[in-house]
């Protein structure tokens, strides 16, 4: 388990903007009536995007005056899960994967850039508060080792120098790229592919 | 090494592309129709020819699960439920599925509700997928447009709705029960079972809960006929399976092959050898990061599927073979996974919310040499204590790989850990108050 805390200094109030409030209906249709707690996960999400990427408990009080939940219940789902952010992160949030299988390719050079140009110290913002660094267990894509995400995209098939010209282009406020660093096709073997020929060549 | 039309995923790489036309050329939704005015029985009686098993993990036969359902309606309504949430290190086939073949599971998801009788269908994704959760959604949305699901879906007379549904980052929703909890909205621990979801799942109502690997091969069998499947790898371990080849390997990839291929030409021909060569390699982790380790010399001759890996004390489990090779620290990799297991306890049961965080904190110790020589069997009891006294089964999960470690790596570990235990050596120890006790003469 994890020990995850709120945010000290929090915003009075949170209220859902009007784009939200049409995903947020959209949400609760995909359920059957009288389960409508059963979108509670997907409204943190909507409530995270619209707050800057972190949830804080004014929403999650709203959150549960709209689905008509105890606020506890909200908590919990809120405290349980690990994508939901309890305190401000950077308008660019960078997840490293150092689980096993990124491990043994590397992760740990990932980890150096990050202290080097991003923050010393894990979920300290960068200098100009733009970008923050996090160290996450296994993201699902081990073929691509190592890899990273920055916001919802997956940056995979990384080593340090190619992470560092990622993080230059971050701190400069530009979205880098998405995908693989090497050029390889999805999850193919790389220059040594043996089946589905006739496709390849077709 | 599998003829490439015997393999079910054509798109794995994304060659064709996963839009509904490209999906059609490739023999999707080709008169599904026709498989669902066949019947129910004939459904599942094809399944169970095919002899498929569940590619989530546990490997439990599918058309004996949804036989399970109750035959009938009664007052509470059916569901599907897909798990999506892969999150198992090594592991990272649904991802492609999701991504570049998502009209096989949409027509999967089709078939197997009308065979257990669900009008509704959700599919769980893990949140960090987002971006092929929503290639995903464009393809039911393609499918909704073209009247292949929704009401009276593909013509069939049946109607279907699919939503999906995505997850936070925890691991445990992956486990089925834990899956319906979080998509109640709850926090994802996992329930006692039985009752099984079959009859008491989702909501209370009949629930059947399949991987999206299952799912997405289910028309193809269908199709092809359950003899074709049964055809293919051996008895009980029929089909094809994606292998997932990551680690210390020369070209890490997917790829699908048949059940029972030896697991060295799954590295050599596939992932182009170990960095270093054979010779280099010094274990293989067959099947995501819960099963047993399995050092060098058995990965000769070792083929890989469910009855001969559990042979070797190990499984198969989501077929996510993760390479170590001589130039990692095997404790360091293991005291990893044990810090994965403990960062993903969901807390409910004592045995593993504490015992996960105990063994992390001594395999840490270990790698750095720090450990008693009698620890080695302490950890060796800690994970017994684990294994077989909890709600699910993430307390196997985490003892395992321990054990594995344990089974084929201890003297490695007595090498690096000599010293006595502290209470041995006669130390002045501040803090135990029966300093008498340390007396030699006593």
């Amino acid at each position: 388990m994890s020990l995850r805390r709120p945010a000290k200094d929090q915003p009075e109030n949170f209220k859902f903007s009007s784009t939200s409030l049409e995903a947020v209906k959209a949400v609760i249709a995909k359920y059957p009536k009288s389960k409508q707690q059963s979108a509670v996960m997907s409204l943190l999400y909507i409530a995270q995007k619209q707050n800057d990427n972190w949830i804080p408990l004014a929403a999650m009080k709203c959150i549960a005056k709209l689905l008509n939940m105890p606020y506890i219940k909200v908590y919990e789902v809120a405290t349980f899960y690990s994508m939901y952010n309890l305190s401000p992160v950077g308008k660019f949030f960078v997840q490293v994967c150092t689980t096993t299988p990124c491990m043994i390719r590397g992760a740990n050079k990932l980890v150096e850039a990050c202290k080097e140009k991003i923050s010393k110290n894990e979920s300290d913002l960068s200098s100009d508060k733009s970008c923050s660094w996090i160290e996450v267990e296994c993201l699902g894509a081990c073929v691509n080792a190592p890899m990273m995400q920055i916001n919802d995209e997956y940056y995979e098939d990384l080593d340090k120098d190619k992470t560092l010209k990622i993080f230059d282009k971050i701190l400069k406020g530009e979205k880098p790229q998405p995908g693989s660093y090497r050029g390889r096709i999805n999850n193919e073997p790389e220059n040594n592919r043996k089946t589905l020929m006739d496709l390849k060549n077709a | 090494m599998l003829k490439d039309q015997d393999r079910i995923f054509q798109n794995l790489y994304n060659d064709l592309g996963p839009d509904i036309k490209s999906a059609q050329k490739r023999g999707d939704w080709d008169n599904t129709k026709k498989i669902i005015d066949k019947g129910r029985d004939w459904i599942i009686k094809e399944i169970k020819e095919s002899q498929l098993r569940g590619r989530g993990g546990a490997g439990f036969p599918t058309g004996l699960k949804w036989s399970f359902a109750p035959k009938e309606i009664g007052s509470r309504p059916h569901y599907l439920v897909i798990n999506g949430d892969e999150s198992e290190p090594g592991t990272c086939k649904d991802r492609d599925i999701l991504r570049f073949e998502p009209h096989k599971l949409i027509e999967g998801c089709l078939i197997a509700s009308y065979a257990v009788q669900a009008h509704v269908c959700y599919i769980y994704i893990r949140g960090e997928y987002y971006i092929d959760g929503q290639k995903l959604q464009n393809a039911i949305d393609e499918a909704y447009q073209q009247k292949l699901i929704g009401k009276n879906a593909a013509g069939t007379g049946w109607d279907l709705d699919i939503y999906i549904h995505y997850g936070a980052g925890a691991y445990i929703c992956g486990e089925e029960t834990a899956l319906l909890e979080s998509l109640e909205g709850k926090k994802g621990q996992p329930r006692l079972k039985p009752p099984f979801p079959a009859l008491i799942g989702l909501y209370g109502c009949p629930t059947i809960i399949n991987n999206v690997e299952t799912i997405a091969v289910v028309p193809t069998i269908l199709r092809r006929g359950g003899k074709w499947f049964a055809s293919l790898g051996r008895e009980k371990n029929t089909g094809t399976k994606i292998f997932c080849i990551s680690g210390n390997v020369n070209n890490p990839c997917n790829v699908e092959e048949e059940m029972n291929i030896p697991l060295k030409e799954l590295i050599e021909v596939h992932a182009g050898g170990v960095i270093g060569g054979w010779e280099n390699l010094q274990a293989v982790i067959p099947g995501g990061s819960s099963m047993p380790l399995i050092p060098k010399e058995k990965c000769e001759t070792l083929t890989m599927d469910f009855d001969s890996l559990m042979a070797e004390k190990s499984g198969l489990g989501t077929a996510g073979v993760v390479v170590i090779n001589k130039d990692q620290d095997i404790i360091k990799c293991m005291a990893r996974i044990a810090r994965f297991y403990k960062h993903e306890s969901c807390g409910q049961c004592t045995p593993c919310r504490e015992g996960s965080g105990w063994m992390w904190r001594m395999l840490e110790r270990m790698a750095r040499g720090e450990a008693s020589k009698d620890e080695v069997d302490m950890l060796s009891d800690v994970t017994k204590q684990i294994e077989g006294h909890t709600i699910c089964a993430f307390g196997e999960g985490s003892s395992w790989p321990v054990q594995g470690l344990l089974r084929h790596f201890k003297d490695e570990i007595k090498k690096r850990n000599k010293f006595d235990p502290i209470v041995k050596e006669n130390k002045n120890i501040p803090y135990l108050i029966d300093q008498h006790l340390l007396d030699k003469n006593a």
